[in-house]
C-alpha cells in the first residue's frame, strides 16, 4: 500500500470521483493551481478547465451557483478557502441546500460536497483558525465530516462526494502534511461511523480532526499511570455514530471529549448527550479552548489548544472521582 | 400551443419565430389573477395560515417570460411565487393545496407560500430568503453551460434584491463566465413597504449590470408581448454563448406586501394610475369580447374546482415516516 500525505489522499479521493463521475466538478478560488494549501494542483489539466473552475473570491457566488448546478444534475465540490469563511455562504447551506430534500417533498436532493480548511495552532489569528463545526451542527440535513487520518480523508471524500445529500467536509490544517497508507480505489467510509483508534477499559475519549492525535498522545501518558483509555475517532460529526460512542462509554464509564472549539455549543456536547442517553450516568469531561476567539501570539494560542496534558487530567479527576 | 408558460409540447424552435397565442397568455395571467385574489379571500378567512405575498398585478412578467422558454429550461423565483409557479404550468388544485397545508400539495405542505418547489415544470424552487433565487438560478445557468445542453435559465427577483450580495457577487460571477441567464428583476417599485428609490443608490437598477458586463433592458412588465419578446431576446442570447441579460420589468403590485400590509404608505394616485395599466384589461382589449367572456368563465370554472379539490384533499399524517436526507433504500 502507498504512503500519502492527507493533502495527497484529498487530491487522490477527488481525482478517482472525478474519473468515475463526470457529474463531479470542482469550485473554488485559487483551486486552478492548486490552492492555498495546495491540495488540488494538477487536476485542471487531468479534467479540464469545465471541471475545476476557478472561481472570483465571491464565496456566495459560487457556493450558490453550486446549489444550483446540483439542482440541475452536477455534483460540485467546493472549496471554502478558510472554514471562517463558512460563515459567508450559510444562507445557502442552511436555508436552500440542507432543507431542499425534505421542503421539496422528496422531489431531488442535493448532491453539494462543501470542503473547509479549519484548525488552529499555525499562527493565522482568530479569522483563520476556527473549527466552525458549532455554526453547523444542528442543522437537518447537513451532514458534517472530519477526518484524522490520511486515509480517512481518501475515503470519506469518496463518500461525501457519492452522498446525496450537502456535506460539509472539514480538512485539519495541520493535518495536511500527516502521512499514512492510504489504499488505491478503496472503498468509501459511510458517513456517520466512528473509528475505535485504541482499545482500553479504563476511559473513553472521543476526538475529530487533528485532536484525535492529542487524544492519543493522552491515552500514552494515562498507560503510564496504569489507566486504559479506549480512543474513538469521531470521524462523523453529523450524524454523530452514538453506537460506536455508547458501546464504548458503557465498557469503561467514564467519558472525556476532546473539541477543537469553543467550550459550548459543539459538537463535544452531543458527543455526551448522545453517551448519557444510551448509556445512563456517566461521569464525563469536555476539554475545549476557552470562551475565547484564538489568540495570534505563539503562547496564547497554545494556551487556548487543548493539549494532551489537559486531556489525561480530566481522564484521571473521572478515575478518582 | 399549451396555455401553460413553458409548456411541455412545445417543439424547441426559437420563440421569436413563434407567434404569440393571444388568448393562452391572456388565459395564463387571468388564471394567477383569480388563484390569487382566491388565496387572498382564503387568508382573510384564515383558512390559510401564517402569511402570504400575492402577485396581482406583476401576471404579465411571469406569463411573458415564461412563454418564452423552451423544454429543459428552468426557473427560480421569489416568496411572492405563485405567479411564476402558475405560468410554468403548475397544478393550481396543488398549489392551493400546498397553501393549505395540504397532503396533496405540490410539496405536501412542507414548503407552504414561499417555498414551492415543482421540479416536473421546471421551477427548481421559490425562495423566502430575498436574493436566494439569484444564487441558485446562476447555478442552473452554470449547470446549462458546463453540461453543454443548450438549456438558458431565469432567475426572478424584485427590486429589494439588488441590494443583496446575492444579486452583486451572482451577477460578476456570471458576467465574467457568461452564463446563460436571464436575471428577470421584477420592479414593483417597493421593496417590501419601502419605496425602491429610498433604499437604492442612484435610484436605477439597469447600471448595476452594466458594472458586471452584462447586457440591460428595460421593458414595461405590464405589457405581456413586450415582456415576452424581450425575453426570448435575452434567451436567445443566452443559448448563442452571448452571456446573462437583465431585463428590468416595470410593474406594480396591487396588494401590500404581505398578509399584515395593507399598502397604505402608496399615494393614492400612484395606485390608481398602475390600476389604469393593469395587464389584464390590456390584453383583453386585444381580444374579441366573446374570447374574454369564454376564457373567463373557462378559468374561473378551472379555479373554483381546484379550490374545491385541495379543501377536500387530507391534510398531511404527522406519524409518516420522514428524513431530511436521502438515503439510499
Amino acid at each position: 500500500m502507498r504512503e500519502l500525505s492527507y493533502r495527497e489522499a484529498i487530491r487522490d479521493g477527488l481525482a478517482e470521483e472525478m474519473e468515475r463521475d463526470s457529474s463531479v466538478v470542482l469550485l473554488g478560488e485559487d483551486i486552478e493551481p492548486g490552492g492555498v494549501f495546495n491540495v488540488t494542483p494538477g487536476l485542471v489539466d487531468r479534467f479540464g478547465p469545465n471541471r475545476v473552475i476557478d472561481t472570483p473570491i465571491s464565496e456566495l457566488a459560487f457556493t450558490s451557483a453550486a446549489f444550483g448546478a446540483a439542482l440541475k444534475g452536477l455534483r460540485p465540490v467546493v472549496e471554502i478557502m478558510f472554514g471562517d469563511f463558512l460563515g459567508l455562504v450559510v444562507d445557502t447551506l442552511v436555508n436552500q441546500a440542507s432543507k431542499y430534500w425534505y421542503l421539496s417533498n422528496e422531489q431531488a436532493s442535493v448532491p453539494l460536497v462543501v470542503r473547509s480548511t479549519i484548525g488552529a495552532g499555525a499562527r493565522f489569528g482568530a479569522c483563520h483558525s476556527q473549527t466552525p463545526t458549532g455554526w453547523f451542527l444542528g442543522e437537518p440535513g447537513l451532514k458534517l465530516v472530519a477526518p484524522a487520518t490520511p486515509a480517512d480523508a481518501k475515503a470519506l471524500i469518496k463518500a461525501a462526494i457519492r452522498d446525496e445529500n450537502p456535506v460539509l467536509f472539514f480538512e485539519h490544517k495541520l493535518l495536511y502534511g500527516r502521512k499514512g497508507e492510504v489504499p488505491e480505489n478503496g472503498a468509501p467510509v459511510p458517513i456517520g461511523s466512528a473509528a475505535v483508534r485504541r482499545r482500553g477499559t479504563d476511559v473513553t475519549i472521543c476526538a475529530a480532526l487533528a485532536a484525535v492525535e492529542t487524544a492519543l498522545e493522552a491515552a500514552e501518558e494515562l498507560a503510564g499511570d496504569g489507566l486504559d483509555a479506549d480512543v474513538v475517532d469521531l470521524r462523523s460529526l453529523h450524524p454523530l455514530d452514538a453506537d460506536t460512542i455508547a458501546e464504548s462509554a458503557a465498557r469503561t464509564g467514564r467519558l472525556v471529549v476532546v473539541e477543537e472549539g469553543p467550550p459550548s455549543g459543539g459538537y463535544a456536547a452531543e458527543v455526551v448527550a448522545a453517551a448519557v442517553e444510551r448509556v445512563g450516568p456517566l461521569a464525563a469531561r469536555r476539554v475545549t479552548m476557552p470562551d475565547l476567539p484564538i489568540p495570534f501570539s505563539a503562547p496564547l494560542e497554545d494556551w487556548a489548544l487543548p493539549d494532551a496534558g489537559a486531556v489525561a487530567r480530566a481522564a484521571r479527576e473521572l478515575a478518582r472521582a | 400551443m399549451s396555455e401553460r408558460g413553458a409548456a411541455p409540447t412545445q417543439t424547441p424552435s426559437s420563440t421569436r419565430s413563434k407567434p404569440a397565442d393571444l388568448e393562452s397568455l391572456y388565459a395564463a395571467m387571468l388564471r394567477i389573477r383569480m388563484f390569487e385574489d382566491a388565496v387572498h379571500l382564503l387568508f382573510l378567512r384564515n383558512e390559510i395560515e401564517g402569511t402570504t405575498h400575492l402577485c396581482q398585478g406583476q401576471e404579465a412578467v411571469n406569463v411573458g417570460v415564461s412563454n418564452a422558454l423552451e423544454p429543459g429550461d428552468t426557473v427560480t423565483a421569489t416568496y411572492r411565487g405563485h405567479g411564476a409557479c402558475l405560468a410554468m404550468g403548475a397544478d393550481p388544485e396543488r398549489l392551493f393545496a400546498e397553501l393549505l397545508g395540504r397532503e396533496t400539495g405540490l410539496n405536501g405542505g412542507r414548503g407552504g407560500s414561499m417555498n414551492v418547489v415543482d421540479l416536473e415544470r421546471g421551477v427548481l424552487g421559490c425562495f423566502g430568503i430575498v436574493g436566494g433565487s439569484i444564487g441558485a438560478g446562476t447555478g442552473a445557468a452554470l449547470a446549462a453551460q458546463l453540461r453543454g445542453d443548450g438549456t438558458a435559465a431565469v432567475a426572478f427577483f424584485g427590486d429589494g434584491a439588488v441590494n443583496q450580495a446575492y444579486f452583486h457577487e451572482c451577477l460578476n460571477f456570471a458576467g465574467v463566465r457568461r452564463l446563460p441567464i436571464l436575471y428577470a428583476c421584477e420592479n414593483n417599485l417597493y421593496g417590501e413597504w419601502t419605496p425602491m428609490g429610498k433604499v437604492t443608490a442612484g435610484g436605477r437598477i439597469l447600471p448595476r449590470a452594466e458594472a458586471y458586463a452584462i447586457h440591460a433592458v428595460q421593458v414595461d412588465g405590464n405589457d405581456v408581448l413586450a415582456v415576452r419578446e424581450a425575453a426570448a431576446e435575452a434567451l436567445a442570447r443566452a443559448r448563442a454563448g452571448d452571456g446573462p441579460t437583465l431585463v428590468e420589468f416595470l410593474t406594480y403590485r396591487h396588494k401590500g406586501h404581505s398578509r399584515v400590509d395593507p399598502g397604505k404608505y402608496r399615494p393614492k394616485e400612484e395606485v390608481e394610475a398602475w390600476l389604469q395599466r393593469d395587464p389584464l384589461p390590456r390584453l383583453a382589449e386585444r381580444l374579441e369580447p366573446e374570447a374574454v367572456k369564454r376564457i373567463g368563465d373557462r378559468v374561473e370554472r378551472e379555479i373554483e374546482t381546484a379550490l374545491d379539490a385541495a379543501r377536500a384533499a387530507a391534510f398531511p399524517d404527522p406519524n409518516q415516516p420522514a428524513s431530511a436526507t436521502k438515503e439510499p433504500r
